[in-house]
């Protein structure tokens, strides 16, 4: 047989070819950087048993040894210290779904005041934007808590409505006292709410089968709040409250809320809310124009316009966007460590000084953050898809 | 019936209020019974805060002279700039060559100011910078020329907030083009290292990441060797703006035609031939708003390195409100600060505004 060169790939040098650097280039780096890690993480625990400091997650069952002034769940010095990091990162949860709660109700207001047609209100709207948009969060932290320090002392405590208070110890106001129809109620509640989508997943069939529209809003509304009022009425209407009081130089009784976690809760919320302003102002400016037309020649009301055209366009545009934005929120609740308000990183930065494992702390910190972010990430791409706009 | 015949009317002047200001109020503060009532509450507004703020800010003012000069809290003691500004400012820095950090300053603004004007944007003005920069390092450790030597421990105030936003931003901007391109590989490994590394980044606060700098950074290196704070702290920035810019420069890579893409393959350009002639002066130019607004975001964020204890503008104000004789006039130390970051910011957000919309009408044609 002779030797005939057959068809097919050129033979090329295996330094010149594709997949072979491919595979070389992924090697060297990932080797680099295991190398880079390899050799921190030696230094790291020389270092630490140099120092006599212990290592792994055993501190977390220890005494914690320190107050903390606020928390949901029951704490005390003598609890562990994984006990006072569930407190810190509930309290960041309480500061997250608030804040965010707050600053879309604000944020939107203010975006759709941007785009009022009074002038005088663009332009004071406009200049919020700027003026909180362009300062550090923390500076303006500092200020209000330092306003905050500033209002009466409790003797003189400011009283705006009977029963709420508002004073250097924060802001107080009355509850309910406990009453075995309350549970009821919350019972009816849900029952409202289960029954008010029933009812909205009918009207929309029917409408789609006949196109006629039913109402939706009132009945809801009725079947949500009016359950728990009857109930509210059945059970002999208990009316108890307690207010809270004057005693000595504070309060007791009522509801209370600290004074750190109002300058947080007010600074986080006036500063994300003049980003997600500028966010919705976009999102309404990015429905073209033709479609508020479209939808004004076929007759429909303008709240209808808002609702069913412009809103779902517009909502497309802002979520990925104001997802970011309340991404931040939770991580610039993190600055309550610079007030004082027991937030995750603050009961970190307390745990590191007293037990000496920065790495640890500091790590499981990240963590937990991290684990937030995704989470609310994860939400709002499934509220994204849902209401994504479905193309052919 | 001719037209002489029909009964001719003076030409009248249109109404009062179908013209001039008059129109323009009615058009854009009456034009329904809602807005003339945000109207009013608006004026009314601004009215009560003018008031309010001219009393307290201007007439009822004291701005010289000791803190007993303004004894009463009825109106603004502006005198506590004039005695803390220059700490506020310049720090610990010594006193009496503190004109040095200025100097430093006024280059710095002046350099930004040139290179904000599109003429100028080419090697002459990277040559400047550079020259700029060694000058301005010169100027504020000395040392040479006859000045005095002055430790970078010492330096404080606006010149370490401007320092950190600068080396955040430009080292972080490579850092962040590199990661960008690592994301976009299609090497599955890089892929995920530089994924893996920008959303562990972007998960949590900076706060996490100075602590880390702080505390953990020490610990990394081997037994003996000392690490700088200020060098920690510009890393953690650094690591950290990376991160954020690599997703700006992500979206100007994805916007980028594919034909471009494919194009520079068809000329048979290697890829770090391509990314750096077609790609990376392309898709950078598509996000240079997006990258102001990384900027502006450093800036203010520089104001978080406070919590680890380096001496920035915002440490300064703080630390001069230590003061107990001055303690009391803290809104008019936050408003000082607050206008100096107002300002850079300020200015930094309309140019990428002004930036946007010439580069829109450039891409129009």
């Amino acid at each position: 047989m002779t030797d005939v060169a057959r068809p097919g790939r050129a033979k090329t040098a295996i330094w010149n070819d594709r997949d072979f650097r491919a595979v070389v280039a992924q090697v060297v780096t990932v080797g680099l950087i295991v190398a880079v890690i390899g050799y921190l993480v030696h230094n790291t625990l020389t270092n630490l048993a140099a120092r006599h400091i212990a290592t792994g997650f055993g501190f977390l069952r220890g005494e914690a040894g320190f107050g903390i002034s606020e928390s949901v769940i029951e704490f005390s010095p003598a609890s562990s210290y994984l006990r006072a990091l569930v407190v810190g990162l509930l309290n960041t949860l309480k500061i997250a779904i608030l804040g965010i709660v707050l600053a879309t109700i604000w944020g939107t207001l203010i975006g759709i005041a941007r785009l009022s047609s009074n002038w005088l209100i663009r332009q004071l709207t406009s200049w919020y934007v700027e003026v909180f948009r362009n300062t550090p969060l923390l500076l303006q932290l500092f200020l209000w808590y330092l306003v905050v320090q500033t209002l009466p002392a409790a003797r003189q405590a400011l009283h705006p409505i009977p029963g709420v208070f508002i004073s250097q110890k924060g802001l107080m106001y009355p509850v309910l006292e406990p009453d075995p129809a309350h549970l009821w109620m919350a019972g009816l509640f849900l029952i409202g709410i289960a029954l008010a989508w029933g009812w909205a997943k009918r009207a929309k069939a029917h409408q789609m089968a006949t196109g006629q529209i039913r109402p939706v809003l009132l009945p809801a509304l009725g079947m949500i709040i009016g359950l728990p009022l009857i109930g509210w009425l059945v059970a002999g209407a208990p009316l108890a409250v307690e207010m809270p009081v004057l005693r000595g130089f504070n309060f007791a009784g009522g509801g209370a809320i600290s004074p750190e976690l109002v300058a947080l809760l007010f600074g986080l919320v006036m500063y994300t809310a003049s980003y997600i302003a500028e966010i919705v102002r976009a999102g309404i400016l990015a429905v073209p124009r033709g479609q508020t037309e479209a939808a004004r020649a076929l007759g429909l009301p303008s709240g209808r316009i808002l609702r069913l055209v412009v809103l779902p366009q517009a909502l497309r545009v802002m979520v990925p966007l104001i997802t970011s934005q309340y991404l931040n929120l939770t991580k610039n609740s993190s600055l309550a460590v610079a007030i004082g308000f027991p937030d995750l990183m603050s009961v970190t930065n307390t745990t590191i000084n007293q037990t000496g494992q920065a790495v640890e702390a500091i790590a499981l910190a990240m963590a937990v953050y991290l684990s937030i972010s995704l989470a609310i990430s994860l939400f709002m791409n499934w509220y994204n898809k849902r209401i994504r706009l479905i193309e052919r | 019936m001719s037209t002489a015949d029909l009964p001719v009317s003076p030409i009248q002047a249109a109404p009062l209020v179908r013209v001039g200001a008059l129109r323009w109020a009615r058009e854009n503060l009456f034009n329904s019974w809602y807005n003339a009532l945000l109207t009013v509450l608006g004026l009314a507004l601004i009215g009560f805060v003018a008031v309010k703020f001219v009393g307290w800010g201007l007439i009822d003012a004291v701005w010289s002279g000791p803190a007993s000069a303004c004894g009463d809290d009825k109106g603004a003691c502006w005198a506590v700039i004039g005695e803390k500004g220059r700490f506020i400012l310049f720090g610990r820095y010594a006193y009496e060559e503190q004109w040095r950090p200025l100097l430093f300053l006024i280059l710095f603004v002046g350099l930004v100011g040139v290179s904000t004007i599109r003429r100028f944007w080419g090697a002459r003005l990277g040559v400047a910078w550079i020259v700029g920069l060694v000058v301005m390092g010169v100027l504020m450790w000395g040392g040479v020329l006859g000045l005095r030597y002055v430790s970078h421990e010492d330096w404080g105030g606006l010149p370490i907030t401007v320092i950190l936003a600068v080396t955040a931003c430009t080292f972080g901007f490579p850092f962040g083009i590199l990661l960008a391109l690592g994301r976009r590989s299609r090497l599955p490994a890089i892929r995920a290292v530089s994924v893996g590394y920008i959303e562990l980044v972007r998960g949590v606060p900076l706060i996490t990441v100075l602590f880390m700098a702080a505390v953990m950074f020490p610990l990394f290196l081997p037994p003996g060797m000392n690490f700088d704070k200020l060098l920690r702290t510009v890393i953690a920035m650094i690591m950290f703006s990376g991160a954020y810019i690599a997703e700006v420069v992500r979206g100007g890579l994805q916007a980028l035609p594919r034909g471009q893409y494919e194009a520079a393959d068809a000329l048979g350009l290697s890829y770090w031939q391509k990314t750096p002639l077609i790609i990376l002066p392309q898709a950078l130019r598509l996000v240079i708003p997006g990258l102001v607004n990384t900027f502006i975001a450093t800036f203010k964020d520089t104001s978080l390195v406070i919590i680890i204890g380096i001496f920035d503008l915002l440490f300064g104000a703080k630390t001069a409100l230590n003061d107990p004789v001055w303690r009391a006039y803290y809104i008019e130390v936050y408003l000082f600060v607050a206008l100096i970051y107002f300002c850079f910011c300020f200015f930094m957000s309309r140019y990428s505004q002004s930036l946007e919309r010439e580069l829109q009408k450039s891409a129009r044609r």
